[in-house]
């Protein structure tokens, strides 16, 4: 987790040759200046060792690129095209540690002097004069043979390393959108919605469900892509988030706002005008919530937490007044289950990423105040035990329900206990990946649960109300 | 910037040629994380274009800066938090494996927080001026954007127009 020259790099090769040149760069010059020239072959099965080890080893694959990002491409001309050929003579600018810039700017310096003399092609002489300063580390290279097959990632990876022509191809964009919309995410967001429609005690309109599901996507699209607009320069600088199509340039800013706006507009709209109004109203207030509440808060205080757990409690309100067309003690009920969800989720999410947070300027509970952190994760843990209880009072299910969820409602809180006692990187990893299958466990439950509808009067009175 | 005798703020001036009809967009920077974009120069560029452009660079530079220093700064200020850390414990930096040692994240969370609290200020300076920034540089461009399409548009229907008269 540390960027260390030591013990970063578990390959052989890494640790021999930068131990060598780490002592030997006080006193040679020549050794400092020198740049390992790594042919085609190797420098992508030297790095997929490494990812390898590190995937094995860390939960946040974050020294991946750290590595590739050392590749300084020579020739300007002949990256212009995007061919293999390029890759033919790759030179690592060897970085010793972040700590001493005045040694590494010198090597900048030279790469760009040296660019300056030598050809636009990569010249026998040079690889010969660079080959002589590292011959002890291409004889060791020659000691161990790796027979590798370049993996995707690896060549992803190197590929990713080019000059590329911000040119959106057509067959690209549904990747690009996808990821833009965070589409994961929504399909999690738009099921919440979907649970908070199907509870509703009112005949089940598969019309108004569809529409309804539509609205809700298209809004958290529009929220998701403004988001990742406003978060460019941090998103380049956390590992979880650096491969957005913004921060990769594969769109321009106004692309992402263009394609937002073509989400919201039509989302909000169609929630208005084909479902209800007050549907339409919570729709444009989440998005409003979460770009404009949520997304700026993130870097001035820790209630951003408080404000996303909100936006988060109100697609299963959305769902349940776009089948009733108000606002019903279940509607907040099952908010409220959502809203304490997501402690659990987010608390335990952030405290393996409070490196990239401190560093990216993020105030989270996690970095600023550990112990609330773990705290309040357990509470509302626990609380979910409370809110399955409250739903049969309610009317939502039946009393079955707080029994069938006890057995995962306890699981959750067992393991928030654990994180709350302990506070290490492994529970807080279980129970993140935990409340990720426990919450649609749990609203699954909820809909077998759900409270029958008894008198044909009852049914008849809401269907009038939704046929009007 | 300077840092010892050495301008850290200076890339690696390898940059293609911004001849095609695109901006080129390159990897990411090893100091600020950020990648780097030529810009491409359109022949006959307007004034709108030409503001976009410098304001684009501008804050690209800008940003360049910024995040270079944290980086930088939150290193070495790591480290040398660590280093204290171990002296505290009458640790030595590397162990018998010549290894780096490591603090536990406990630890660690303590020099987390300092750094976040004591960049408060700043962090949230930087903020509002990449939000105004951000907002300025995508209302450019949609202006751009009108424009070239009303042109195109006008220049069509001229076209349009001095071709008839002749068929």
């Amino acid at each position: 987790m540390f960027k260390t020259p030591c013990s970063r790099l578990s390959g052989l090769i890494g640790v021999s040759v930068k131990r060598k040149l780490v002592q030997n760069v006080p006193r040679c010059n020549q050794t400092a200046r020198s740049l390992i020239q790594l042919y085609r072959r190797d420098p992508t099965n030297w790095l997929t060792y490494q990812h390898l080890n590190f995937l094995k080893r860390q939960y946040v694959t974050k020294n991946k690129s750290e590595l590739h990002q050392r590749a300084v491409p020579k020739q300007a001309p002949v990256l212009t095209i995007l061919d293999e050929r390029e890759d033919g003579v790759e030179r690592q600018v060897q970085r010793i540690s972040t700590i001493d810039p005045v040694v590494s700017q010198p090597e900048d310096v030279t790469s760009k002097t040296q660019a300056e003399i030598s050809d636009s092609k990569p010249t026998a002489e040079d690889v010969a004069a660079q080959n002589a300063s590292v011959s002890s580390a291409v004889s060791k290279r020659d000691e161990t043979p790796y027979v590798h097959v370049e993996s995707e990632e690896a060549k992803e990876a190197r590929l990713d390393r080019q000059w590329k022509e911000i040119k959106v191809n057509v067959t690209d964009l549904p990747d690009i959108y996808a990821r833009l919309a965070k589409v994961k995410l929504t399909a999690l967001v738009v099921t919440t919605a979907a649970a908070g429609f199907a509870m509703a005690p009112v005949p089940f309109d598969p019309l108004l469900f569809f529409v309804s599901c539509l609205g809700t996507g298209l809004a958290s699209c529009t929220a998701n892509s403004i988001n990742q607009y406003f978060e460019v320069p941090f998103d380049s600088n956390m590992n979880r988030t650096k491969n957005r199509p913004l921060v990769r340039g594969q769109i321009s800013p106004l692309h992402a706002v263009s394609f937002a706006l073509a989400c919201g507009v039509p989302g909000v709209a169609l929630l208005t005008l084909a479902v209800n109004p007050l549907t339409g109203f919570l729709g444009a207030l989440n998005i409003f919530l979460y770009t404009c509440c949520y997304t700026p808060l993130k870097r001035l205080s820790i209630s951003n937490t408080w404000v996303g757990a909100i936006v988060g409690a109100i697609p299963p309100v959305m769902g349940w007044t776009a089948a009733t067309g108000c606002l019903e003690p279940g509607a907040l009920l099952l908010g409220g289950i959502l809203y304490s969800w997501q402690f659990p989720h987010f608390n335990a999410l952030s405290w393996n990423l409070k490196e990239d947070y401190s560093r990216g300027g993020y105030r989270m509970m996690s970095v600023t105040h550990p112990g609330m952190c773990q705290r309040v994760a357990l509470r509302h843990s626990v609380g979910l035990i409370g809110l399955s209880a409250l739903a049969p009072v309610l009317d939502v299910t039946t009393w079955t329900f707080p029994l069938i969820s006890l057995p995962i409602n306890l699981y959750i809180s067992y393991l928030a206990f654990r994180f709350y006692h302990k506070g290490d990187r492994n529970n807080a990893r279980k129970l993140f990946f935990c409340s990720l299958w426990h919450l649609p466990m749990l609203l699954l439950l909820a809909l077998t649960c759900k409270k029958p509808r008894r008198d044909p009067e009852d049914a008849a009175l809401p269907s009038a109300s939704s046929a009007s | 910037m300077l840092w010892g005798d050495v301008d850290i703020t200076k890339r690696s001036i390898f940059r293609p040629e911004a001849t095609s009809t695109h901006d080129w967009i390159g990897p990411p920077n090893p100091l600020s994380n950020l990648r780097p974009i030529v810009y491409h120069v359109p022949e006959n560029e307007t004034e709108l274009e030409k503001r976009l452009r410098h304001l684009r660079q501008d804050t690209e530079d800008w940003n360049h800066d910024f995040w270079t220093k944290q980086n930088v700064m939150f290193t070495k200020e790591k480290d040398a938090f660590i280093f204290s850390q171990l002296n505290a414990k009458g640790l030595s930096v590397c162990d018998e494996q010549g290894r780096r040692r490591a603090l536990n994240a406990e630890e660690m969370a303590v020099f987390y927080k300092s750094f976040l609290d004591t960049n408060r200020v700043r962090h949230a300076d930087y903020n509002r001026e990449w939000y105004r920034r951000n907002f300025t540089i995508t209302l450019l461009m949609a202006r751009v954007a009108l424009n070239n399409m009303w042109k195109t548009v006008t220049d069509r229907h001229s076209r349009k127009k001095s071709s008839t008269p002749t068929t």
